[in-house]
């Protein structure tokens, strides 16, 4: 190794500074065109500072995504703690709910949210995909931007207000017309038994299926049309009428974002909290029958969280809410995995 | 394999078996068109029973009063509706900036990348969290920690639930900028961060805009995150540190109370918040179909 200190340079020859074209005359009036650009860009800073700050400015509003999700958890299980400790996997099979006697169990909640859940999936998922092929397929041209405008508004209208309808509406048609001949002619089922007094799961369930619906149905949508055209055309050259097309083709080639969508529109369901509460009735019944009250997850927070009166109570709503969240997140998971799969990301749109 | 080993039938036969399948498809499109009028019904029933119940309680005072005392004729919810331009004010404030960072981050940044496609998959996730559920884990992190109800915390809860929908929307029209632009842009030698701020961002505005409008849209109707964070207040308040009024949970309130002065109120009041979802998704439609870039597919 050679150290610099001790090696003898050359002597650098340098040029003659009147060799510079500034010499030249007339230069100090007109400057030479492409200087004035090197200039211009060079007594601008090379962005590198910038460049490094912007990019991680960026970073970290996306990773607060990230932060806000892992803080919704620790939020929520260290604030449940006592519910945890106290009761422990028993909260989720006890049916009891006394909070005068300390006692908590989330059973009948599970209960009433699984079954109006389901029983809005099982009416909207029908109706939403013969809706989804007809704007797909069978409605005139002219007509399909303003139905599926109308459909989507049906996605703007808020929770409140579905909930304030089906209160001075949807209660007294189910109390006063559906529901007497429902029991008529299906009372020996065990479903629907009288007193029916409007509120309760089955009200419940069809206004949760009213708002499922353009979730179920836009998605659906979405994915029956990533379906290649070729393969329709097929079908229809192999002299398929249009049922056979959509089933052969359209349909086959696209269940598994249905599954998708319909997953999307249950976690939807699974989470709704205004309307139902104001039709559920509020009672933490575990009945068969459709027309009693029930309650759900996620009313019981809406209904008695701010009047929660000791550490114990509000810990096991806060657990209540814990549970929910973690369901929410797989299913939604689950859902986003299955839609992605279809249409490889293309059109992710959500209602 | 003979064809007529697989289909032995005879004309009538083959006639019949057409006549299924015409009739089966015919079937499916009378269902398809059924339904869709079905469904169209509950969407019809409901705004003009809004309108009707609405249009027929609005008046003046709706817009300049506060709510009357239980018995008392008249009263309005002007404080609702300012209390709600508030709390949206200051969701928008936080929620859109950060939400259009996260999908400049996505689009331009974490494109193919491990960290970028997880952060996707979460803000979609994050997107399905029930509402109820952000309104206690705000309730947890701010209202507990302060010991008292805040139009912040209500802001907060809000703004958290508009990140997920603009940053996805911002991607999404990002990803249709031709890659073209942007590279001519750095070929100038202007820095990436000039280049996304003033190329990118500027030629997917329209659509960006319209993912904002959107989010604003579907948190405007929100109440299960202010129930226990914005809280109502029956009183004039413009304190982000107070409990304040907004237009859902008064609604809420109203519609469940037994007084029929109250329920009329809270028709007028849906009314008013519809009025104005709607204007926005509306104007957003006419907006986003006239910008230079269309954001649909």
């Amino acid at each position: 190794m050679i150290e610099p200190g001790l090696v003898k340079l050359p002597e650098m020859t340098v040029p003659p500074q009147d060799a510079q074209p500034t010499s030249l005359p007339g230069a100090e009036t007109v400057p030479a065109q492409p200087s004035a650009i090197r200039a211009f860009l060079q007594q601008r800073s090379s962005g590198k500072f910038a460049d490094g700050a912007f990019g991680a400015l960026m970073l970290v509003c996306a990773l607060s995504i990230f932060a806000i999700v892992l803080l919704i958890v620790f939020v929520l299980v260290s604030n449940s703690r006592l519910s945890i400790h106290a009761f422990g996997w028993k909260f989720f099979k006890d049916s009891s709910w006394d909070p005068v006697s300390g006692d908590f169990g989330a059973l009948p909640f599970i209960f009433g949210t699984v079954l109006s859940s389901i029983l809005a999936v099982a009416m909207a998922v029908p109706l939403s995909l013969c809706v989804a092929i007809f704007l797909l397929d069978i409605c005139p041209r002219p007509l399909r931007a303003p139905i599926a405008f109308l459909t989507e508004l049906l996605a703007a209208i808020p929770s409140v207000v579905y909930g304030l309808w089906a209160v001075f509406v949807l209660v007294p048609i189910v109390r006063d017309q559906v529901g007497p001949v429902l029991e008529k002619y299906l009372g020996w089922t065990g479903f629907f038994i009288e007193p029916n007094f409007g509120v309760g799961m089955f009200t419940a369930s069809i206004i949760l299926a009213i708002m499922i619906f353009p979730i179920i149905s836009s998605i659906s949508r979405d994915v029956m049309k990533a379906v290649p055209i070729h393969q329709r055309e097929a079908a229809l050259a192999l002299g398929a009428t249009r049922w056979e097309m959509l089933r052969m083709s359209v349909l086959r080639n696209s269940r598994l974002g249905i599954v998708g969508a319909v997953i999307l529109g249950l976690g939807r369901a699974l989470g709704e909290t205004m309307a139902v509460t104001m039709v559920i009735g509020n009672h933490p019944d575990i009945s068969k029958n459709l027309f009693a009250p029930g309650y759900t997850l996620a009313s019981v927070i809406a209904n008695e969280f701010s009047e929660a009166s000791g550490d114990l109570y509000l810990s096991a709503l806060i657990e209540i809410g814990l549970a929910l969240f973690l369901v929410t997140i797989v299913v939604n998971a689950i859902a986003r995995l299955l839609v992605w799969a279809v249409t490889r990301g293309e059109s992710a749109r959500h209602a | 394999m003979k064809l007529g080993t697989r289909f032995p039938r005879s004309a009538t036969m083959h006639r019949l078996h057409e006549l299924r399948r015409s009739a089966m498809n015919h079937f499916v499109t009378g269902l398809a068109v059924f339904s869709t009028v079905l469904v169209l019904v509950p969407l019809v029933a409901i705004l003009g029973y809004l309108i009707y119940k609405g249009a027929s309680s609005l008046n003046l005072a709706f817009f300049t009063h506060v709510p009357a005392p239980v018995g008392d004729p008249g009263g309005g919810m002007a404080n609702a509706i300012v209390g709600s331009g508030v709390i949206l004010g200051l969701a928008s404030l936080i929620g859109i900036p950060v939400g259009i960072a996260a999908g400049v981050y996505l689009a331009e940044y974490g494109r193919g990348r491990i960290l970028g496609n997880l952060v996707r998959f979460t803000a979609d996730v994050l997107n399905g969290v029930p509402a109820i559920v952000m309104g206690i884990a705000v309730y947890a992190l701010i209202v507990a920690k302060q010991h008292h109800f805040s139009g912040f915390a209500g802001g907060v809860a809000l703004a958290i639930m508009m990140i997920p929908t603009v940053s996805r929307t911002t991607e999404e029209m990002l990803a249709t900028v031709p890659h073209a632009i942007r590279e001519a842009a750095l070929g100038l030698g202007i820095p990436k961060w000039r280049t996304i701020l003033s190329i990118s961002l500027r030629t997917a505005s329209p659509g960006i805009i319209t993912g904002c409008m959107l989010a604003f849209a579907r948190v405007a109707g929100e109440t299960a995150p202010l129930l226990f964070t914005a809280f109502g207040n029956q009183f004039w308040s413009f304190d982000l540190n107070q409990p304040i009024a907004a237009l859902p949970l008064q609604i809420y309130v109203y519609a469940v109370s037994p007084y029929d002065e109250w329920h009329r109120l809270a028709w007028a009041g849906a009314l008013v918040l519809i009025v104005m979802i709607m204007g926005a998704v509306t104007l957003v439609r006419i907006f986003a179909n006239r910008g230079a870039l269309q954001g649909g597919h």
